[in-house]
């Protein structure tokens, strides 16, 4: 098939960015999106036009690397699905494809379609792990842990760090990627120690950089890895029990 | 040790974290805590559009009935409270609420702004954001400026062609009885409809009330509530239009 | 080059806890008077940085990343072995040691992989206490499953995203340190050089693929943690940024390269849909549990899977090796997959796989079951073939998956260059010719949670009283001008071809001469087309842009020019390697069944070569390897 694209071009974060409209011809259905942009490029590259700059890496929708608005959706038509995985059978001959990079003010963006999303790892910096030094671990099977509560943990750890949540969500808000790492840590054994301090610590690294959640429900969509806003709820719910735990940690001679 | 300086390209926070504020008030100083206050705020103004509209609804009684209820708000709490004492405690608290959810709203607002600052240059295509959440910032203030409208007109009489103090059935069918005052109740209504689709749902998000099983119930108890609540709301200056109630 | 392994003397069970005895510490006082670079953040580099740091040592990660969560290590879905016997089914650390060293088809040194098999079950409580959610029983104990190449269940697994959760475990406590101030992290920083100063590593020089800025590090020792470099082939399992420029630039810089062709080709990978394939995905190898392959015995059949009866399919594995069956090692497996296409009977449009089929599966165990173990594999699958393999089988093909070679390592990881270490896929490593399912992550994790952090140590304990050479050195700002005078030369040339069109031919040639199958002129053919492709590389290659702000064709540019230099070594590797040993299959040398035919007589030791200078080749340095404890036999499946 043959495909119109029109992609945003920008030098650099401060530049003037602009959409050009590219043709990408003999497009095979079993193609992913980034092979598109492969093939784009390839021909850019033959005539001369730098080719455009996309994020990707491992192409098999884990390394949470590739995102780029398509057509107005985050990662594009496919549901639970990383551009990478976006195959072109979801798409006609003849279609006209918009390419655009994720925006919010936390993402500045670097070039064409690559933003930076460090953010998101100054939140998991702020809380998003289980203090444990190497060496001091107890025997694994010490700590039993429900399967339903290992598996309700695993949905929420799931998250591949990609950012369509803040790209889809109208109010750039990160509730979706911090709530699911919160409820990862949050609901097992291990993290119970931390749990309060997590919480609290993490609420307000998110809110440095990222909007409020209005429950949309966008981000639950976009989310390649189908998690729900029910981890949104849950880091609600904790929050506010974080704010009185705290408060009482705090009274007995430890700092908040 | 590096020759030259760091060239990780930090992200600056967009937001300015406040200094702490002793407990409780700390909470109102986030968004998560914000949020809080406004499902808690919102819940109240739902529990006063309720009680509003159920002892609107002795309008189809009649004169004496709809006055002798609203009498029956002044007086509630004899003999161990002052008249009207209760009422205005109510009021207060209610004001409170409203002030507290604008507010918080308004700061929310704001903030998104900072986050997001620039849209997407194309279109964007929503599967799930609908048009009562993404129109929450424009039904809010609807509403709110209604809210003064409907005081001035019913409570305080400022906006009333004939207000009578205490005769509330003579100044809702007075007020009413104008279409172009009727058409705006109507709209305000639907407008706070909009309004209460989503939030009444949203709250449930906002205060961590779910659980699988019970999830797909919170839209039908939104849905259900709003019509509830409205569907009688916008009956009333039809009813008087049409001449069923005058 | 003398190649001391450091193995130290005593019982084998004795020997790690003997040699951290005898090890030398660093007081906590002085510890953070030393500075350690780690280049790479996916298992093994994230884990011995967050580690070193946890210990008080200043730690500076480089990731060409734009953030060290993003390492090709959260790929690896299938899980993760330890010798924690949880299933009583007669595992043991011994048994794990054995399984490792007869799977590596006996060219791994035993004292490591006893060491590898001891660790794997520190590994599994310290992931545990980090909040890695591994598979549970109802009961709330650990989970396990089987894998290919062994007969016992030590898999430990995270659906199918093991890899993914035991990154970000590592990632998450690397990033607690960098809260800390402990670590100092760069990402979108690309290693280019190794420097050294009187034979020692003393630093690197980086650039800022963000801003094009070309700057050096110091620091007492440097780890590299950088992975392999299975992206020689071009297409391969291994994420499109994966590349060995890290470890090629050490040892152009004298750090001895060890068994480059040991590389391994997984046998469930979705097969190529066409010449735009970019990379292959792999279906883990733990469908092989449930799952049964065939062809159909008749090679012009057209119908499609279902319609073919039972009697006319080939369950070619089960009637090769009923011992094992479908989980026979990777090796074997892939071999058998390529001798069935090779013979016309491949299936799909191309003719280019074999029938992965669930359908006596989900008759036996139904079909939420199978979700449940293998939903998201299946999803994937259907999302990049457009088949559900819940009705129709899936449709495999081997691929370019893990290399076994690297750098050569001592005992406690150091390279041929003091100061130098090498962690995870980027080193030799434990895993001897073949590598067994879920033994990466595991050999990943002990280096870098628990090798590295103890003889780093010792090394820096020697240093005690010296600072880092400073970044003014001669040393420094040579290498620095030899990066910028690189990257100068590849945005002046004015040729005509992109870097992916000569990443896709050196691949091919790599693939059809270097493969699966090897042959010793099909080896010297590879070595000819090689350096005339490299020749062609070096006239024509164009590259757009400028060097000061992002340009993935500038990077890849010189990821590619070191490929060219490793497939040649990889050739030569395989051309001096007389005889068929795991990954590593010799035409010349197969038993008369087809089985890969050992010569440990002539070959037992690893090859470790020496960089000679630009255009001369590499001289061969071996390394003798005993075996007291597994004694070398035919392997056998059957």
């Amino acid at each position: 098939m043959n495909l119109t694209l029109k992609v945003w071009r920008q030098a650099g974060p401060t530049a003037p960015g602009q959409f050009e409209t590219y043709e990408a011809r003999d497009i095979s259905e079993d193609m992913s999106f980034l092979e598109v942009l492969d093939v784009v490029n390839e021909d850019l590259n033959d005539r001369g036009i730098e080719p455009i700059a996309f994020e990707h890496d491992c192409r098999e929708g884990i390394c949470g690397s590739c995102g780029v608005m398509i057509n107005g959706q985050a990662h594009g038509p496919g549901f639970r699905t990383a551009t990478c995985q976006l195959h072109m059978r979801l798409f006609k001959d003849g279609d006209s494809i918009t390419v655009e990079p994720w925006r919010a003010a936390s993402f500045p963006l670097i070039r064409d379609l690559v933003v930076n999303r460090s953010a998101f790892d100054r939140i998991i910096e702020s809380g998003g792990f289980i203090s444990v030094n190497t060496g001091s671990a107890v025997e694994a099977n010490m700590i039993p842990i429900p399967k339903v509560v290992s598996d309700a943990a695993m949905d929420a750890a799931e998250c591949i760090g990609c950012g369509a949540c803040v790209a889809s969500c109208p109010n750039g808000a990160a509730s979706l990627f911090t709530a699911a790492k919160m409820q990862h840590l949050n609901l097992l054994p291990q993290g119970q120690a931390e749990r309060w301090q997590r919480t609290q610590s993490m609420v307000e690294t998110m809110e440095d950089f990222f909007g409020s959640c209005t429950s949309h429900g966008e981000c639950q969509f976009a989310c390649p890895k189908g998690i729900s806003i029910d981890v949104i709820a849950y880091m609600n719910r904790d929050y506010l029990k974080s704010m009185s735990k705290n408060r009482k940690l705090g009274g007995q001679g430890l700092t908040t | 040790m590096a020759t030259q300086s760091s060239t990780e390209a930090a992200v600056r926070p967009v937001n300015r974290r406040p200094r702490p504020m002793p407990w409780p008030l700390n909470i109102y100083q986030t968004a998560v805590g914000k949020k809080w206050v406004m499902a808690i705020t919102g819940l109240m103004e739902i529990g006063f559009l309720v009680m509003h509209m159920l002892g609107n609804l002795k309008i189809y009684l009649g004169a004496s009935a709809l006055n002798h209820y609203a009498e029956g708000l002044r007086e509630f709490g004899d003999p161990f409270a002052p008249r009207e004492a209760v009422l205005w405690i109510l009021r207060i608290g209610l004001l409170v609420a409203v002030v507290l959810h604008v507010h918080a709203a308004f700061s929310l607002w704001r903030m998104n702004r900072r986050t997001h600052p620039e849209s997407y240059r194309s279109k964007r295509d929503y599967i799930a954001a609908n048009w009562a959440s993404r129109t929450m910032r424009w039904t809010g203030p609807i509403v709110l400026l209604f809210i003064f409208y409907h005081l001035s007109d019913l409570t305080f009489g400022g906006q009333n062609p004939s207000f009578q103090n205490g005769e509330v059935y003579h100044n809702v069918v007075a007020s009413f009885s104008r279409p172009s005052v009727a058409a705006f109740y109507v709209i305000a209504n639907l407008a706070l409809g909009v309004h209460l689709f989503h939030g009444a749902w949203s709250m449930f998000q906002s205060m961590g009330i779910n659980s699988p099983q019970y999830n797909s119930l919170r839209r039908v108890f939104a849905v259900l509530l709003t019509i509830a609540i409205i569907g009688p709301n916008i009956s009333f200056p039809i009813a008087v239009q049409l001449g069923i109630v005058g | 080059m003398e190649l001391k392994s450091a193995i130290p003397e005593g019982p084998i069970e004795d020997l790690w806890d003997g040699h951290r005895f005898n090890m030398r510490l660093v007081n906590p006082a002085n510890k953070r008077r030393f500075n350690v670079i780690v280049v790479g953040t996916g298992l093994a580099g994230a884990s011995a940085a967050a580690s070193l740091a946890e210990l008080g040592y200043g730690v500076t990660v480089f990731s060409y990343h734009d953030s060290p969560r993003r390492a090709h290590s959260i790929a690896a879905q299938g899980g993760i072995n330890a010798a924690k016997n949880y299933q009583n089914d007669g595992d043991s650390i011994h048994r794990l040691f054995y399984d490792t060293v007869k799977g590596g088809d006996f060219r791994s040194r035993e004292a490591n992989v006893y060491r590898l098999a001891q660790l794997s079950v520190n590994i599994i409580d310290q992931c545990v206490a980090q909040g890695v959610p591994f598979a549970r029983e109802y009961g709330g104990q650990l989970e396990n499953r089987s894998f290919g190449g062994v007969q016992v269940s030590r898999t430990f697994y995270a659906r199918g995203q093991t890899g993914q959760q035991l990154l970000l475990g590592a990632y998450q406590a690397l990033m607690r340190q960098v809260g800390t101030g402990a670590v100092t992290l760069y990402p979108r920083t690309e290693m280019l050089d190794l420097v050294t100063v009187d034979g020692r590593a003393v630093g690197v020089t980086v650039r800022d693929l963000q801003t094009g800025e070309i700057s050096s590090h110091s620091a007492h020792a440097v780890i590299l943690a950088t992975g392999g470099y299975g992206n020689v082939y071009y297409l391969s399992t291994n994420a499109k940024k994966s590349n060995a420029t890290a470890a090629w630039r050490a040892h152009k810089k004298g750090a001895a390269f060890a068994n480059p062709c040991f590389t391994q080709i997984h046998p469930t990978c979705i097969p190529a849909s066409g010449e735009h394939q970019s990379k292959l995905t792999l279906m883990s190898e733990s469908l092989r549990n449930d799952g049964r392959i065939w062809v159909p015995k008749d090679e012009t059949d057209q119908r499609s899977p279902s319609d073919i009866p039972e009697a006319e399919r080939d369950y070619y594995l089960e009637r090769q090796y009923p011992a094992f069956g479908n989980l026979v090692p990777r090796d074997v497996a892939s071999r058998a997959a390529k001798r069935q296409v090779d013979n016309g009977r491949g299936v799909g449009p191309l003719k280019n796989g074999v029938y992965l089929d669930f359908g006596s599966a989900i008759d036996r165990l139904g079909q939420p079951e199978i979700e449940e173990r293998y939903g998201n594999l299946f999803e994937m699958y259907d999302r990049i073939t457009g088949e559900d393999p819940y009705e129709t089988p899936m449709r495999i093909y081997p691929a370019t998956h893990y290399t076994m070679g690297g750098l050569w390592v001592d005992y406690n990881l150091m390279s041929s260059i003091p100061g130098l270490f090498v962690g995870g896929e980027a080193n030799f490593s434990d895993h001897g010719a073949n590598r067994l399912g879920a033994s990466a992550l595991m050999q990943g994790l002990a280096d870098g949670y628990f090798v590295l952090p103890n003889t780093v140590s010792d090394y820096l304990a020697g240093l005690l009283g010296q600072g880092a050479v400073g970044t003014d050195h001669a040393a420094f700002r040579e290498s620095r001008a030899e990066v910028e005078d690189q990257t100068k030369r590849y945005l002046s040339n004015k040729g005509t071809h992109s870097v992916d069109y000569f990443h896709k031919a050196l691949g091919h040639i790599v693939w059809e001469k270097i493969g699966m199958e090897r042959t010793a002129t099909g080896l010297q053919e590879a070595m000819r087309d090689i350096s005339s492709l490299r020749e062609d590389f070096r006239r024509d290659v164009r590259v757009l842009g400028s060097g000061e702000s992002l340009n993935d064709s500038l990077e890849k540019a010189g990821r590619v020019a070191d490929f060219f230099d490793l497939a040649e070594l990889i050739a030569r590797d395989a051309l001096h390697r007389e005889e068929s040993c795991g990954g590593h299959f010799r035409v010349e040398h197969q038993t008369e069944d087809g089985e890969a035919a050992r010569d440990d007589d002539n070959f037992s030791y690893v090859a470790a070569w020496e960089w000679q200078g630009e255009g001369k080749p590499q001289i061969l340095n071996k390394e003798q390897l005993e075996f007291e404890h597994v004694h070398p036999a035919q392997r056998s499946y059957k």
